[in-house]
């Protein structure tokens, strides 16, 4: 085997890369080439017919825009909510949690114990119109004594809040957890001030985990259709709840098909706007 | 209730999860195990798929004073047949959408007998694409206690391919807590004191029959123009913020809460939560009946499925079943053999309902279903 390696070193690496790439062939590329495949077809189930029907995909867009739209700003929202309320939770966990870090690192990752779609359930609880939440914030007249939480926007787009946020907080942690405290002690000897310490230093450090953050947590919610099926209502609904529709209930495989495509394409090219901003070594850290 | 995996059928499964590993052209391979050969013998295990909460168990039995073994037990000491039983049909789109990939290539889904509901389009796209094997009717000398209003029916007129399981009604129940009885349709969908509180169906076929009956339209013969007129009604509710959200099965526990004050709702669920401050109705003008057929999918074994489907349309044993599971049966003689074995539990107008609710019962219109068009609007009004 050592003379083989030997031999043929130049074969080694693809060697190595062969089962990772027999994985992405098998469970990534075939399957979307399928689903290209069944994108351009038209026809009525079962009989779909390979005919290039582009028209699913203008069709798609043209009556769909709305729930498009609808989605990139909900996910937008999220991942916005998201590094806001995780950025101070992690830093504080990483710089002064001491001891405890592994503990508070494990209620974050802890809602993940339980299937997504129970946890999404028990906000029907939390958020109910005669629950907790609503009382206090009818009691303090925030919400009128007919307002309500659930079956609104606000809702679903804290659903998707809640339901990523540890994707959001695992990799900031990561990043923040890396940076060596000396730095910051170098940073005051130089006459920094904590805020100018935290902005030159703490920040541009902690920039990959944010943008792996950011990316983890965006491209999952705009395809997201559970928060928005259980916690919305018509006017809430997302393009996952189109595409979901579409192939279970009107068996318009094509059109979830091409719908699928487009919403892939859409965050391919937000994924490029946002590298060109960041910066793209930054995107693979 | 869950079915025990034997050691033999979990290296079977283990092999045909390698095998879709391996190489995905071998998907096509692991269905073909009880290919069509199958299809004549009588096999000593039966496959079954059904909806929750559908059998009797010996919780349920109890509670309807109900002494003995089970149905599915009592089947199989009568018979040697052992059944496998799947609470597996969870709905009938996400069933049929599990299923539909090896149906169509012609491959058996390892299942002899499942249950589809008439009121959604996937009854008639088992039938119509040929994925169910005709009934063997000498194995079932019982077929003739099917109820008449039951035998003939437009998806299966002759009944060649499939016999009801149970059936329920569609209706509109309401929280007392929160509000004082809601009997119509139009009340549910305009009452100002409602709004924001009341909830309908996802499913097409229920929803619209509702209103179509609450319109003086023929649910059973939808025209384009009552089709018009019934998601007009429900646009117009949702536009004014009357309607909440669309529901699956999940609205018994907002109408038990109180979020929702009223809403469209199936007889058996509202029985099924026993909560006392809930009242179900049929509506003023009228209800939908619907029904879970059961049908032998593509690759089942006939002799198998027809034998156990004989069994249970003895009246004696159609009795425990619904006295067991509290849904309506389709086997004559079933509301007397109930009273003889528990006469507060037939008394239950929801599970052993009267020839005078019967009467106000109504069916969708098959056509309506699966017409591609009404399922897109349909679809619409709810944003998708």
């Amino acid at each position: 085997m050592g003379s083989f390696f030997h031999r043929h070193g130049a074969f080694t690496p693809y060697l190595l890369l062969a089962p990772g790439i027999l994985w992405l062939a098998i469970f990534f590329l075939i399957p979307l080439a399928f689903l290209g495949y069944e994108s351009l077809q038209s026809g009525l189930f079962p009989d779909f017919q390979f005919t290039w029907e582009l028209s699913n995909f203008s069709n798609g867009i043209r009556d769909y825009r709305e729930q498009i739209v609808r989605s990139f700003v909900y996910a937008g929202i999220a991942t916005i909510a998201c590094l806001v309320l995780a950025y101070p939770l992690v830093y504080w966990i990483a710089f002064r949690a001491g001891p405890w870090r592994n503990l508070f690192l494990l209620f974050i990752v802890a809602p993940f114990f339980v299937t997504y779609l129970v946890r999404t359930l028990a906000w029907l609880n939390i958020l109910a119109d005669e629950g907790p939440v609503v009382g206090a914030l009818r009691a303090v007249h925030i919400l009128g004594p007919d307002g309500r939480l659930l079956a609104t926007t606000f809702a679903v787009v804290s659903g998707i809040t809640y339901n990523f946020f540890p994707f959001m907080a695992l990799p900031l942690y990561v990043s923040l957890e890396q940076i060596d405290p000396r730095l910051l002690e170098a940073a005051k000897d130089l006459y920094a001030s904590s805020t100018q310490a935290f902005l030159r230093v703490t920040l541009p450090l902690s920039a990959p985990g944010i943008v792996a953050g950011t990316l983890l947590t965006f491209i999952p919610a705009a395809g997201d259709f559970i928060n928005a099926a259980l916690l919305g209502t018509p006017g809430q609904a997302m393009i996952g709840n189109v595409i979901q529709a579409k192939f279970l209930e009107s068996l318009d495989y094509p059109g979830a098909a091409s719908l699928s495509f487009v919403l892939m394409g859409l965050i391919l090219v937000a994924l490029l706007v946002y590298a060109r901003i960041v910066g793209s070594e930054r995107l693979t850290g | 209730m869950n079915p025990r995996l034997t050691r033999q059928e979990l290296l079977r499964r283990g092999a045909a999860g390698t095998a879709l590993l391996a190489f995905p052209s071998l998907l096509a391979a692991c269905g073909g195990g009880d290919g069509d050969e199958a299809t004549g013998e009588l096999k000593d295990v039966l496959n079954f798929s059904n909806w929750e909460l559908y059998m009797d168990t010996p919780q349920t039995r109890k509670a309807a004073g109900l002494t003995g073994p089970t149905t599915l037990q009592q089947f199989t000491a009568e018979t040697q047949i052992k059944v496998n039983y799947f609470e597996d049909v969870i709905s009938n789109s996400e069933y049929f959408a599990t299923v539909q990939g090896r149906l169509r290539q012609g491959q058996g889904i390892d299942r002899d007998i499942i249950v589809s509901t008439d009121n959604d389009r996937f009854l008639g796209t088992y039938l119509s694409n040929g994925w169910a094997l005709k009934l063997d009717k000498s194995l079932i000398p019982n077929i003739e206690n099917l109820v008449d209003a039951q035998a003939h029916p437009p998806f299966d007129p002759d009944r060649e391919y499939t016999l009801p399981w149970f059936s329920g009604m569609d209706g509109i129940a309401w929280n007392e807590d929160v509000t004082g009885p809601v009997t119509t349709v139009t009340q549910l969908l305009e009452d100002p004191k409602l709004n924001g509180k009341v909830g309908v169906w996802n499913s097409m076929g229920d929803t619209l029959g509702l209103v179509m009956l609450e319109n003086g339209d023929d649910p059973a013969k939808v025209t384009d123009e009552s089709f018009d007129r019934a998601l007009a009604v429900i646009q117009k509710a949702q536009d004014a913020g009357q309607i909440r959200r669309f529901y699956g099965n999940d609205y018994a526990q907002p109408l038990s809460t109180g979020d929702l004050a009223a809403s469209m709702a199936w007889s058996g669920d509202i029985l099924n939560l026993g909560d006392p401050k809930l009242k179900w109705v049929i509506p003023e003008k009228g209800g939908i009946i619907w029904t879970d057929n059961m049908l032998i999918p593509t690759g089942g074994s006939v002799p198998t499925a027809s034998t156990y489907m004989n069994f249970v349309y003895d009246p004696n044993i159609a009795a425990q079943l619904s006295l067991g599971a509290n849904y309506i049966s389709s086997v004559k003689g079933v509301p007397e053999e109930a009273a003889k074995l528990n006469p507060d539990a037939a008394a239950n107008t929801l599970a052993f309902p009267t020839d005078d609710m019967l009467s106000q019962m109504h069916q969708n219109d098959p056509a309506m279903l699966t017409n591609p068009d009404y399922e897109k609007r349909w679809l619409a009004v709810q944003g998708k």
